[in-house]
């Protein structure tokens, strides 16, 4: 609908049977491709309405809960020193489940298993405030997602996921972030799609919302039917396009159109 | 869960103009937006902003459903005297919010 | 290999995607009754009382073409003294497009300083902004800037 008919068929017409992948030293961050406006709506803290849910995450973290009447902090001590670097290595392999989690399936399994408490809706302002929380906790560090060897073959069905042409304008997600970023759709610059900034605030949405709500969204923009929150595919589509991005810095909450 | 963040500087000299930011946590709703069932989804919005500093009204806005979510709002101020700043939100739906940050001046 | 959805399907989808998020009302986005002229003129008639209106002193910042029509950071200042016998008491915001013809009123005084007030607004079309400051004499100044804005490549239906 907001795609001009040229557009599509141009992208349908680019051959590729592999994208080609960006070569490290020229992966860019969201960020660089925002107009200053933007950028200096995340460069500050008290500017950063991102960091709204930051702070309600950090009350939320010392709140005992659940029928186990714990709160995070009650095995996590202060957050600021006990989550450093986690999400920058998110989503990681769960043994008990046998396959990767993302940082929100990772928050909600502590709730049920530690704190006896009902997990939290993908979503909801309590989730998203925590997953900020923890996610602000791995400013600057460099991500490092995806190094370990049991998450090979989850990583290679991400990357699947994300080459795989889908929906009914038959894109995949690498025809514009692998091989037409830094080129506009719709007035919009395209960007090369690393997740560095999650949970973000989204000016379209008004609000912070996960990766899975964006990975959703562009799967709705091109006509294919999004994977339900929580679905095995997006967590290996955040797997593959975390690892993706490794050794970008972490700049969560960022701020994007 | 709402929360106010105040930007404003903890020390400034006598005369000093100062910005002050605010960024306070609402969805704005506009009062123009439909439900997939037709129905309006009703406006609910901070409508007026004040601040107030060692008592003294110093700012006020008033704010209609084009100020975007989450509301910021910056203004200046003349240091005169340390004290304290009062900030003040309401609107519809009996939303009333406070914040309030002290400064030293020298 | 994906089935072709239909407008309906779409909506479903809208919908059973809204249904996971926080029980939230599938919300869609239906353009309402754009704000007219006449009615950003009435709107600052209620502000001026009639008086004269003169171009300048008023800057207002905007970008020229926005990143995103629902979050615009937007800086209005009057260059004009604060002092207490000469100074800008109010500014007020306006524009041509969106439902109502109001962004916001600002009331200051000479303890400000500076008259300078930044905010975040909200577009719904490319459309004209308008800023007019009263100073305390009594007088209107004001600036008018034309702003693009245009709409989101991807859209979600639901909140």
């Amino acid at each position: 609908m907001r795609f001009s008919g040229a557009i599509a068929v141009a992208l349908l017409i680019a051959n590729a049977a592999f994208a080609a992948e960006i070569p490290q030293a020229e992966r860019r961050s969201g960020y660089s491709f925002m107009k200053p406006d933007t950028r200096a709506m995340q460069d500050e803290d008290t500017a950063n309405p991102g960091m709204l849910w930051v702070l309600d995450g950090e009350a939320l973290w010392k709140r005992k809960l659940g029928a186990a009447n714990k709160a995070c902090a009650d095995c996590h001590d202060d957050g600021r020193t006990s989550m450093k670097g986690v999400a920058a290595r998110y989503p990681a392999f769960d043994h008990a489940a046998g396959r990767p989690v993302d940082l929100e399936q990772r928050i909600n399994s502590c709730r049920s298993n530690h704190q006896q408490a009902t997990p939290l809706p993908f979503e909801s302002r309590e989730l998203l405030a925590l997953t900020a929380f923890v996610a602000r906790q791995s400013q600057g560090a460099a991500i490092e997602t995806g190094g370990d060897p049991q998450l090979a073959p989850f990583v290679a069905k991400g990357r699947e996921l994300y080459t795989q042409r889908q929906g009914q304008l038959n894109l995949a997600c690498a025809n514009c972030h692998d091989d037409n970023w830094d080129k506009k759709l719709a007035g919009s610059a395209i960007t090369q799609g690393h997740p560095t900034g999650y949970p973000l605030y989204r000016l379209e949405w008004q609000s912070l919302g996960s990766l899975q709500r964006r990975l959703r969204a562009c799967m709705s923009g091109i006509r294919a039917q999004a994977y339900d929150y929580g679905a095995p595919e997006l967590v290996e589509l955040e797997l593959y396009l975390m690892s993706r991005a490794r050794g970008m810095a972490m700049e969560a909450p960022a701020v994007r159109p | 869960m709402t929360s106010a963040l105040i930007n404003v500087p903890a020390k400034a000299k006598r005369g000093d103009v100062i910005e002050i930011k605010t960024l306070m946590s609402h969805i704005m709703e506009t009062g123009y937006r439909h439900t997939a069932a037709g129905e309006v989804v009703p406006r609910d919005i901070i409508t007026s902003f004040a601040c107030r500093f060692n008592g003294a009204e110093i700012f006020r806005a008033d704010l209609f459903p084009a100020i975007a979510a989450n509301p910021f709002i910056t203004f200046f101020t003349t240091a005169t005297e340390s004290g304290k700043f009062e900030f003040e939100w309401v609107g519809d739906q009996g939303f009333s919010e406070t914040a309030s940050a002290s400064i030293t001046v020298e | 290999m994906q089935e072709p959805a239909d407008t309906s399907r779409r909506q479903f989808l809208g919908l059973a995607g809204g249904a996971a998020v926080l029980g939230a009302i599938p919300v869609v986005t239906v353009r309402p009754a754009e704000a007219t002229p006449a009615m950003l003129a009435s709107a600052i008639q209620n502000v001026t009382g009639g008086a004269a209106v003169r171009t300048g002193k008023v800057k207002l910042d905007i970008p020229p073409l926005v990143e995103n029509g629902n979050t615009v950071p937007m800086t209005v200042t009057v260059a004009h003294p604060m002092a207490p016998e000469d100074h800008v008491r109010s500014i007020h915001v306006f524009n041509e497009k969106n439902p109502q013809p109001n962004i916001g009123n600002f009331y200051l005084g000479p303890h400000n300083g500076r008259a300078q007030v930044s905010t975040r607004i909200r577009l719904a079309d490319s459309q004209k902004i308008v800023a007019i400051a009263k100073l305390s004499d009594g007088s209107f100044w004001s600036v008018s800037v034309d702003v693009v804005v245009t709409l989101a490549a991807c859209t979600e239906d639901v909140i």
